[in-house]
């Protein structure tokens, strides 16, 4: 199973790559969501996308609403991952589209029950 | 880091034995150190050595309660192992709301920072919103005063927040409260917290229709096993539903009850009642 982490920050991205490697997944990288379209149309493998909010040119929100506009990839299930940390923005981006939501900063454990939520990961 | 020598740790082991019936492990060191050096430093002590030397020449003093509590206070989160959770929805209270027609009572025990109990009350309110108007009662218990002040408050950090709870239940049973998330009252005021340790005599209980004892009874030698699944038959109606933790059973300690498989969890019913 393929995973799309989306961060401008290589850092998380370095972070969220070890976790997610460590737990079997491949892993591909984006660090806008531009680029995260590009890679979503070129790899059909991905099942999940982790995507922060805040990102130069298109950020997390319109990248959200711009996957769920298009049916292609009406099974791919998106997790925002952010330090966006209040009621209205969990609420945005879930009626945007996303499946879950994590805020930032966070735990391994963490990050691990949110795919088992998603039903990604056996509980 | 403090380290504690053998002496030390078996004074520490002995005390929390007396007062809480728990059987700390011999290779358990590293969490008496962990959980005991914080609450040295709180108490304004210079180490671990300093706090039990202060516990062993004043037996009545507060901090030996304040030990027992700091070892005994268990990991937990929202909805955390969630196959219990999915058998409550999919089959038991379903069954329960077909062959009751008065309040349903489920006994939360050893709830620890409330996470268990606000998960079956956010479920109910989720998906059988009639049961709440008929009255449910969620008790929730611990033996730590401290942890229950805390699950009281129903006020959680953002790592506990992350941990096991679906966005979409955030958004509609929480409001941010500075850096924290407090519980909405609508849902606190379902559960109903009480300090008990399960070790010693219980408060009056009413009858359950469902006991949670999860990750509990494992800290306890056999003999406090036997008697708290016997005291948990007592109050269990005869065809309520035990569930303990995924690494615990009744096997070898009380043929009173027979494991049920309910999807991908096992829970417990008394041998003459009927499965759902």
């Amino acid at each position: 199973m393929a995973v799309l982490i989306v961060d401008d920050s290589r850092a998380m991205r370095s972070l969220l790559r070890h976790i997610l490697k460590d737990a079997g997944f491949a892993v591909i990288e984006a660090s806008d969501g531009q680029e995260a379209l590009e890679c979503l149309q070129r790899c059909r493998e991905i099942d999940l996308v982790l995507v922060d909010w805040n990102m130069p040119g298109m950020d997390g929100y319109a990248f959200i609403r711009a996957v769920r506009a298009a049916p292609a990839y009406h099974e791919v299930r998106l997790m925002m991952v952010t330090a966006e940390a209040e009621i209205e923005q969990v609420s945005r981006a879930l009626a945007a589209g996303a499946d879950e939501y994590i805020m930032k900063p966070f735990t391994r454990d963490a990050v691990l029950e949110k795919l088992k939520l998603l039903g990604i990961l056996p509980h | 880091m403090d380290t504690i020598n053998s002496s030390d740790f078996n004074y520490i082991r002995d005390l929390v034995r007396r007062h809480s019936a728990i059987a700390l492990e011999a290779d358990k060191a590293y969490l008496v150190e962990t959980r005991l050096a914080p609450l040295a430093r709180q108490a304004g002590l210079a180490s671990l050595q300093e706090l039990i030397g202060l516990l062993r020449i004043q037996p009545t003093h507060p901090l030996h309660r304040q030990v027992v509590e700091a070892i005994t206070t268990h990991e937990t989160s929202f909805f955390r192992d969630i196959h219990p959770f999915d058998a409550l929805k999919n089959t038991i209270l379903p069954a329960l709301l077909t062959r009751r027609h008065s309040s349903l009572t489920i006994w939360c025990a050893a709830c620890s920072s409330g996470q268990e109990p606000f998960s079956i009350a956010m479920l109910v309110r989720e998906h059988f919103p009639a049961l709440v108007a008929r009255q449910i009662r969620i008790i929730a218990t611990d033996l730590s005063g401290a942890i229950l002040a805390r699950a009281r408050e129903g006020l959680y950090s953002q790592i506990e927040i992350n941990r096991g709870l679906p966005a979409a239940l955030l958004t509609r049973y929480f409001d941010k409260q500075g850096l924290h998330w407090r519980i909405k009252s609508e849902i606190r005021r379902m559960v109903e917290f009480q300090q008990s340790n399960l070790a010693e005599p219980w408060p009056l209980m009413p009858p359950a229709d469902l006991v949670f004892m999860r990750n509990v009874l494992i800290y306890f030698d056999v003999d406090t096993k036997k008697a708290i699944l016997s005291r948990v038959r007592n109050i269990l109606k005869p065809d309520g539903y035990l569930f303990l933790g995924s690494s615990e059973t009744t096997l070898n300690l009380d043929t009173a009850f027979q494991p049920i498989s309910l999807g991908k969890s096992t829970c417990y019913q008394l041998r003459q009642s009927k499965t759902p």
